[in-house]
């Protein structure tokens, strides 16, 4: 049976402002989604809420996977049923080793009822998996040796997130711009990735400002938000629009999210003129 | 989720692994409690000793006497010198064989793994309980090349010229109050001496722990590397959990001679009942390299500064110290350089933990006197808060007399970030697992100097640690 990640009239606030203001959205296991809009509409507000940041609350509005519940789950029990953020910043964490990391995370992931203190899946088994998928995504296996994006470029980091989706096999995958601040080779690489990692197990969603991403996966649903909403829902065609011609005709369109956006503009230049 | 674990943090489950004690039957000896002359000259009667030895402890004495108490560092308020058994003798042999070790002395040591750890990877054991070693060993092929490696006790009596050399040279009684009481009440602790050129490759390790309630133990160590020689030695600490206090007050002494090395690996978990207050100093000569790897996890307060005296052109002194701070306890922690010669270096490594109203101190000194020109000394000084109850400080005090002379310092005070948290939970990991992560890496530039037994243990005594930090 194919999952479902149903998000339904999500509202958001963050330290109390209300950010998302009732996003729907259906994602399923096997289709990929673009999400586009301009700077400060949402996007990454609600990449963040679904994976459950203890800063993003959620006051209205529901976020299911085959009709569960996710509000009150926290972080690691969303990931435990199927969700992954690919991050837009991933942290950096000293002294962690990636293997290490991973090891952990891909016992919890596949044994999600495991309890603290059982054993972690055998090394020899998860080292032979984790070299196989570093060598497929182009990486040095050293990076396993290396601790939590410690010294990574920016297209490292990218990578590193590329390969937790590789090995973690999430049924939906959240992409935060994971194409942004990347030379062109390094879009490529992570495209490729991505495009051989989804399939009908994985329903991805693509946060992106650009297109490259996109033409590896083409999304069958792009989705424009616009001052904390879904304004429209079209196809690959409608991303290819928005690249070229930007959000002008959009704001046209939706005049009462155009006004506000521009209250929210307002609103932010005067909380931070004040400080 | 977190109720759960707020309860099992309570009632104190998973904090503390080593808290148990066996009733042990037919004590050979339990002093009265309390301190005066009779009580010390008692200690050197029973233990046979020399004359020198006896005049040497009642002299101290009197230097106990006339010290104040620090009135810096951690809170000795609650200290009650005449509240505690200063000699306590549980048998009256030191054994070879842990098949002798009466049975109940046995069953502790079993419980913490000592004699299989023995088999794996050690070069020599000595176990003291209470006041006396009771078990000690030395491979046979260093003890033909000359090694010592015993009580402090039975080296005073076998080795009187050795020990007449140096005992009191590093420290003497009357650096501080606590070095005082030790020099005037001290029992058992290890003796080494390596002979030249004589490398010993793996750990000596000795074992203290203490059993009795309102227990004082003061060991007493002097470990001596003879030019080009290198030794490693361990120790680990342990006591059971009582609602009283007990003291735990070494004297350590080293001389690292010329092109030798000495590392002195300590992992101290004392039960948070004990006062730890420990006074530790080598002395290295001419292009030898002497480092303390330090991890304090237990004790109710710690106060211990393990210093080097670079003595000779060429020395080098290295700290690395890990402190953790649970609930109720405050590590007073840090390093001692003092340069004496010129072209002497000197690092140290400090990381901090403090978790659930704990505090931990960073307290370090670097000297560089006289004509000590051409040093260089590097101190970084990491700590980590886990919880807005608990605390961290850091004293750092440096003396220069020279100008031709390098010494930095760096600190740096951290949060688990809720970024770095969110992060690994979004991977599947729980928040106790994420933040122990976080916190095992944290240290992990110290652990990784460790053998690999002991960065082992090491790790699994900071996830206990870590263990119902959900709030």
């Amino acid at each position: 049976m194919s999952s479902v990640l149903t998000i339904r009239d999500l509202q958001v606030s963050v330290e109390d402002v209300p950010i998302l203001r009732g996003v729907n959205l259906t994602l399923r296991q096997g289709e990929v989604h673009a999400l586009m809009g301009p700077n400060g509409s949402g996007k990454s507000t609600l990449a963040y809420a679904l994976v459950g940041h203890p800063k993003y609350e959620i006051t209205g509005g529901s976020v299911e996977i085959d009709g569960q519940s996710l509000n009150a789950l926290d972080p690691c029990e969303r990931a435990r049923l199927g969700l992954f953020l690919a991050f837009q910043y991933p942290v950096t964490i000293p002294g962690v080793k990636v293997s290490d990391f991973l090891r952990h995370a891909v016992t919890n992931i596949r044994n999600p009822h495991r309890k603290e203190g059982e054993g972690l899946i055998p090394m020899r088994e998860f080292r032979k998996e984790l070299k196989q998928l570093m060598e497929e995504l182009g990486m040095d296996t050293e990076f396993a040796r290396r601790y939590l994006n410690e010294g990574f470029s920016g297209g490292e980091k990218k990578r590193m997130e590329i390969l937790q989706l590789a090995l973690l096999k999430p049924k939906f995958a959240i992409l935060d711009e994971t194409d942004s601040g990347l030379d062109s080779d390094a879009v490529r690489v992570v495209s490729e990735g991505l495009r051989k990692l989804a399939g009908p197990q994985m329903g991805v969603l693509i946060i992106t400002h650009h297109e490259r991403l996109l033409e590896y996966n083409v999304p069958q649903y792009t989705h424009v938000m616009l001052a904390g909403k879904i304004v429209e829902t079209g196809d690959a065609t409608l991303a290819h629009e928005l690249h070229n011609h930007g959000y002008a005709q959009i704001r046209e369109r939706h005049p009462v999210e155009a006004a506000e956006e521009r209250d929210r503009q307002q609103r932010f230049a005067t909380a931070t003129a004040g400080k | 989720m977190s109720t759960e674990l707020t309860t099992a943090e309570e009632i104190g489950v998973g904090e503390y692994r080593y808290g148990f004690h066996e009733p042990v039957e037919g004590y050979v000896f339990r002093g009265r409690k309390g301190l005066n002359r009779d009580v010390v000259a008692q200690i050197s009667e029973m233990k046979r000793e020399p004359e020198w030895m006896r005049q040497f402890r009642l002299d101290s004495l009197e230097l106990f006497f006339q010290k104040p108490m620090p009135h810096w560092g951690g809170d000795l308020s609650q200290l009650d010198f005449q509240d505690i058994y200063y000699y306590v003798r549980a048998s009256d042999r030191q054994e070879k064989s842990w098949d002798d070790v009466p049975d109940d002395i046995r069953r502790t040591y079993d419980r913490l793994g000592i004699p299989e750890a023995e088999k794996k990877y050690l070069a020599g054991v000595k176990a003291q309980y209470e006041s006396e070693v009771v078990y000690g060993s030395l491979q046979e092929d260093l003890a033909n090349k000359g090694v010592i490696f015993t009580d402090t006790d039975s080296a005073v009596r076998e080795h009187p010229d050795l020990v007449r050399e140096y005992f009191g040279t590093v420290i003497p009684p009357a650096d501080n109050k606590f070095a005082a009481l030790n020099s005037a009440v001290w029992s058992g602790g290890s003796f080494i001496y390596v002979p030249k050129g004589v490398h010993i490759e793996f750990p000596l390790q000795a074992y203290f722990r203490i059993n009795s309630e309102n227990m004082g133990q003061f060991e007493r160590t002097l470990i001596i590397v003879d030019e080009g020689a290198s030794v490693h030695y361990v120790e680990g600490c342990t006591a059971p959990t009582y609602s009283t206090e007990s003291l735990h007050s070494a004297v350590v002494e080293i001389i690292v001679k010329r092109n030798a090395r000495c590392r002195y690996t300590t992992i101290q978990n004392w039960s948070n009942n004990v006062y730890n207050l420990v006074t530790k100093r080598a002395m290295a000569y001419g292009d030898s390299l002497m480092e303390w790897v330090d991890g304090n996890l237990g004790s109710k307060l710690t106060m211990k500064y393990p210093a080097i005296y670079l003595m000779e052109p060429g020395a080098r002194g290295e700290t690395l110290s890990i402190a953790f701070a649970n609930r109720g306890q405050h590590q007073d922690a840090g390093a001692k350089m003092v340069h004496c010669a010129p072209h002497t270096s000197s690092r140290i490594i400090s990381k901090s933990i403090s978790k659930g109203g704990g505090r931990s101190s960073y307290r370090g000194l670097v000297k560089m006197q006289g004509d000590a020109h051409h040093c260089k000394s590097n101190v970084v000084c990491d700590a980590l808060i886990l919880d807005p109850q608990s605390r961290s400080d850091t004293y750092p005090y440096i003396e220069v007399d020279q100008d031709d002379v390098a010494v930095e310092h760096e600190a740096s005070v951290s949060k688990i970030a809720e970024e770095q948290l969110l992060y690994l939970m979004s991977r599947g990991l729980t928040e106790p697992e994420a933040s122990a992560m976080i916190v095992t890496g944290f240290i992990e530039p110290l652990v990784k100097e460790l053998p690999m037994e002991y960065a082992v243990e090491m790790n699994r005594l900071i996830e206990l640690q870590m263990e119902g930090s959900v709030g």
